[in-house]
């Protein structure tokens, strides 16, 4: 404290002070509206979310009488909230296993540096520049079962067309299948994403290393188990998050290809949160249901970025 | 240079793109918000804006529909601009407890005098005008009536298979078992929009409970508890074993298309699927009561409000002028399939159904129907539509039960 | 591959004979749903993709100008506690929207941009502004520190660093911004089904799926919608694909 006065006396006639000061200033006021905005936008705005899922607003007209817990006693008392966490884990569980298995087996395929490579990773990237509506209309119309009365439509007719009739299925009309039916949609859309991460990540690894595990007499499968994957950890980890994130939040897709399906077997915690508060106006138990599926996302992302800023500060 | 070319490119792009739309002078607007998009629905609405643009040619009238059936998309739409502060001019609306939804005290102008100086309390039934008071005042103009009540059935199917229509469940049920063995589906369903199975359930409680019982499920005197209520449940369950398998994938008018293919026989929805056969330009079908409901007509009313706030609110009150008058709605009923709100329209106007269902208005015992915004709040029949959705696929029906006596609770009407 | 059937397919399509190719060419189904068609009571698609375009360039502009500063600034001119407030930042990146959009429905209406195509512009830059931070403090952290202390020697200021040294090599970021900003933009239908309820005003894709909500509306028309919609989001990555691929591996985070 008693250093400091005569060091900025000094620094100011010397005249560094003046040329760095207003830059510093200069730096804050440029970012500062970006924070405010994100500070308002996002922190503020979910603050009043939080609050507003422990009144009574039920109706168009704000009421925020406080009634505590009261909406998410409720929410999870609500079957189709029930139904609708069951979907969520189910689609994440298989979304993620599925994208990242055939993500890496194209990336695997791929890093072999076949002919055509560049075609290939086109084409498997393609659905990414898609909108998540597009290939909802697209699939709703390519999985829609047709029926016993009126024939087969879709892929159902194109297994009929090769002979596979066995195969046939109700789709997402089949309450039993549901949601299931809205993972291949998203697998088809996301895998290509998981293929571009880990092909970079591939590339990234030496030549030398393989080489040399190769001449120490490991088998191809063994220099992948113990040498790749291993050192393609980091890349998971960012896949999972990537996807972990899209799959809790999946709303437009579910929207375009089946709505909430029948029984609300392909329903979603952001459909809900839809319908219930943009078409039913109950305010409080949408936020309650924003809510929960911040928490969730939160659970994931948190730790995830905590970690990365550990690092960071490492660095 | 070209750097300031790329600059100039980009500033005039960014004007271009922020210019607003519309600021064309266009000396007088109406925006009309509607779910009615489909066929005769969509027809009807156009003969509304015909007469109306006779009276006031100046007036360019804005269509602003959203598609999607009983409304279920409009109305979060709809929704979300009045609590936006951008209200349409008019709106539709179901007459009954639906208006409670849009909070009318804070949202909507009442329309007492409006319904003095056109006299509307001297041709709209007595009924009707109980129905649209809430708090004791008005807040819509009704156009039309619908009947939730019909089964819709294949003429020539039955007459090949020397059947009648049933006027029993258990008579339904022999219908359907001997057109299930000629390979033709005896139920036609849609259940894609999550209001069907409601609609059809509603019907079937009609005809289990009769007029007086299934009244009192809305007002707190028949308990969900009911024995009978449990019947109905066990009905329903058991019609669904009857009913096309691509059900959830189709929406009511989708698969209307089985009965007009006649591989489908029968089919319960309302009287706006008349219309939809004429716009299908198909004649081959005819009409009864659903089982047990004989007499009784359940009813809806579609009808429009004014906003706080309209931004035409002159032309937007010309308008329900128009949708309360003989005129509008003579344009209108014929094309929608529905009867007039008003009883002095001519007859002759109407096609033989409508003729029928004009007749039935005068006589049987009418009961509001839930589905459609008559009989109780939105969040009951919300969490109605929800459980009834539910049960087409679970088929549980102790537990449907107390989940629809729980909603009674919620709705605060059962103890 | 799905997709390369899918679009063989657009023409003629019937549920029931999907599999076979087109045997003749018509624009019938494209020009139905860029159009929409009066007697069967639909709306076209062609509005909303101008409302779209409207929406999308402006808003991806500012993003990316936004991003590019705050990355400069988070990356090269930190000042204590930078690193806690990006964190905070990057936050807002992967919030479920529905956790904001009762507040936010009710501020637009508030200032008056509710229902309106500059209040989605306002909407999307801010919650651009993470993703966009993100990928510019990424590049700008690879630009050498030495660049930007020779020009301090040089007596530039923080401004004229940005103006003559690091913007005009930021062209690589800007593309990959850009190109990612543009395609969330473009293919976003939560914002514009909340913010904008009014069919005339309402971007793409809420009016493509309206248009695949109505039964009314044969599957052929549907399918040429689909196509339409996405045709600007194709383009972009045919013609720039190698940047769309960098957007990509950029949003994984550690650029």
């Amino acid at each position: 404290m008693v250093q400091t006065k005569p060091l900025a006396a000094a620094r100011w006639r010397s005249g560094r002070w003046r040329l760095r000061n207003p830059d510093r200033v200069i730096a804050v006021l440029l970012v500062l509206p970006s924070l405010a905005a994100i500070a308002v936008f996002v922190y503020g705005f979910i603050g009043f979310t939080a609050f507003a899922s422990l009144t009574r607003w039920d109706n168009l007209v704000p009421d925020f009488s406080w009634v505590g817990l009261e909406n998410y006693f409720r929410l999870f008392n609500t079957q189709r909230f029930q139904i609708d966490l069951r979907n969520t884990v189910t689609f994440t569980s298989l979304f993620l296993l599925t994208s990242l298995a055939l993500g890496f087996a194209l990336a695997v395929l791929l890093d072999r540096r076949i002919r055509g490579e560049g075609i290939f990773r086109s084409l498997y990237l393609f659905p990414l520049a898609l909108s998540f509506i597009v290939t909802g209309v697209v699939w709703r119309w390519l999985l829609n079962p047709g029926s016993a009365e009126l024939g087969s439509t879709g892929v159902n007719l194109l297994l009929d067309r090769v002979g596979l009739g066995a195969l046939k299925s109700g789709w997402y009309t089949d309450p039993r299948i549901g949601i299931k039916a809205v993972v291949i949609a998203a697998v088809w859309q996301m895998s290509g994403y998981m293929m571009a991460m880990y092909l970079a990540g591939l590339r990234g690894i030496p030549e030398e290393l393989r080489e040399a595990a190769l001449v120490d007499g490991a088998s191809e499968f063994q220099v992948y188990r113990h040498i790749i994957v291993p050192l393609l950890h980091p890349i998971t980890l960012g896949a999972l998050i990537i996807l972990g994130h899209i799959s809790l939040k999946i709303f437009d897709l579910v929207v375009a290809m089946t709505g909430p399906g029948p029984g609300f077997s392909s329903d979603v915690p952001a459909l809900f949160m839809f319908d219930t508060t943009f078409r039913g106006n109950n305010f409080a138990q949408g936020a309650g249901i924003a809510i929960i599926l911040l928490v969730m996302v939160a659970a994931l992302i948190v730790p995830y970025l905590i970690y990365s800023l550990r690092t960071e500060v490492q660095r | 240079m070209s750097r300031r070319i790329w600059w100039l490119a980009v500033a005039s792009l960014l004007l271009w793109a922020m210019t607003p739309t519309g600021w064309a002078a266009a000396p007088s607007k109406l925006e009309i918000f509607s779910w009615w998009t489909a066929g005769g629905e969509a027809e009807g609405l156009a003969g509304l804006f015909s007469v109306y643009k006779k009276l006031y040619p100046n007036v360019e009238i804005i269509n602003a529909t959203v598609a999607g059936g009983a409304g279920a998309q409009a109305k979060a739409v709809l929704a979300t601009r009045l609590a936006g502060g951008d209200p349409p001019d008019s709106f539709q609306v179901h007459a009954g407890l639906e208006v409670e939804k849009y909070n009318p005290a804070r949202f909507l102008e009442p329309l007492d005098d409006l319904f003095k100086s056109e006299g509307w309390e001297r041709v709209l039934p007595k009924d009707l005008l109980t129905l649209l008071r809430y708090q004791g005042r008005f807040w819509s103009v009704p156009v039309n009536i619908h009947r939730a009540n019909v089964l819709w059935y294949n003429r020539k199917v039955f007459q090949d298979n020397n059947l009648t229509p049933p006027k029993t469940f258990d008579e339904f049920f022999k219908v359907a078992d001997a057109l299930k063995a000629k390979g033709i589906v005896p139920f036609v369903f849609g259940s894609k929009d999550g209001w069907e199975a409601g609609h059809v359930f509603e019907v079937v409680l009609v005809g289990t409970l009769g007029a007086e019982g299934y009244r009192g499920l809305w007002t707190g005197k028949t308990p969900w508890t009911d024995a009978r209520v449990t019947q109905a449940l066990n009905t329903f369950k058991r019609m669904l074993t009857y009913v096309n398998t691509d059900h959830p994938a189709l929406t009511w008018d989708g698969a209307g298309q089985y009965l007009i293919d006649g591989k489908g026989a029968m089919q319960i929805m309302g009287d706006w699927q008349d219309g939809w056969f004429q716009s299908k330009r198909y004649t081959g079908y005819g009409w009864a009561p659903p089982p047990g409901t004989a007499g009784i007509f359940d009813a809806l009313s579609d009808s429009f409000a004014l906003p706080k706030g309209a931004k035409n609110r002159q032309n937007a009150v010309n308008w329900l002028k128009v949708v309360g008058s003989r005129e509008g709605q003579e344009a209108f009923n014929p094309k929608k399939g529905s009867i007039c709100a008003r009883t002095d329209c001519s007859p002759g106007l109407f096609n033989q159904y409508l003729q029928s269902a004009a007749r039935d208005w005068k006589t049987n015992a009418l009961v509001p129907s839930v589905m459609h915004g008559a009989a109780a709040f939105e969040s009951w029949a919300t969490k109605f539509k929800d459980i009834v959705a539910l049960f087409v696929t679970s088929g549980d029906v102790a537990k449907t039960q107390a989940a629809l006596q729980s909603a009674c609770r919620d709705a605060k009407v059962c103890k | 591959m799905l997709l390369i059937t899918g679009l063989k397919s657009f023409e003629e399509v019937n549920l029931y004979r999907m599999w076979d190719l087109p045997t003749r060419f018509s624009l019938d189904s494209f020009l139905k749903a860029w159009f929409g068609s009066e007697s069967q009571g639909f709306r076209g698609i062609n509005s909303n993709f101008w409302n779209s375009v409207r929406l999308a360039v402006p808003a991806t502009l500012l993003s990316a100008a936004l991003g590019s500063l705050n990355g400069y600034v988070l990356s090269k001119w930190r000042f204590r506690g930078a690193d806690g407030l990006f964190t905070l930042l990057l936050f807002g990146m992967f919030i479920p929207y529905q956790s904001i959009l009762i507040p936010l429905v009710q501020l637009l209406s508030r200032i008056g941009l509710y229902g309106t195509i500059p209040g989605l512009i306002f909407v999307h830059v801010v919650y651009g502004i993470p993703i966009t931070t993100l990928i510019f403090r990424n590049y700008y952290a690879t630009v050498p520190g030495e660049l930007v202390e020779a020009a301090k020697i040089d007596g530039a200021g923080i401004l004229g660093i940005y103006r003559h040294v690091v913007f005009p090599i930021s062209m690589p970021a800007f593309a990959v911004v850009m190109i990612w900003q543009f395609t969330s933009i473009w293919n976003d239908f939560l914002f514009g089904v909340i913010v904008t309820p009014r069919p005339a005003v309402q971007p793409v894709m809420v009016a493509l799926n309206n248009l695949a909500g109505s039964y009314i509306v044969e599957w052929n028309v549907q399918m040429a919608g689909a196509l339409l919609a996405a045709l600007p989001t194709m383009l972009v990555y045919v013609v720039l694909g190698r940047y769309f691929m960098r957007g990509l591996l950029a949003g994984s985070l550690k650029g």
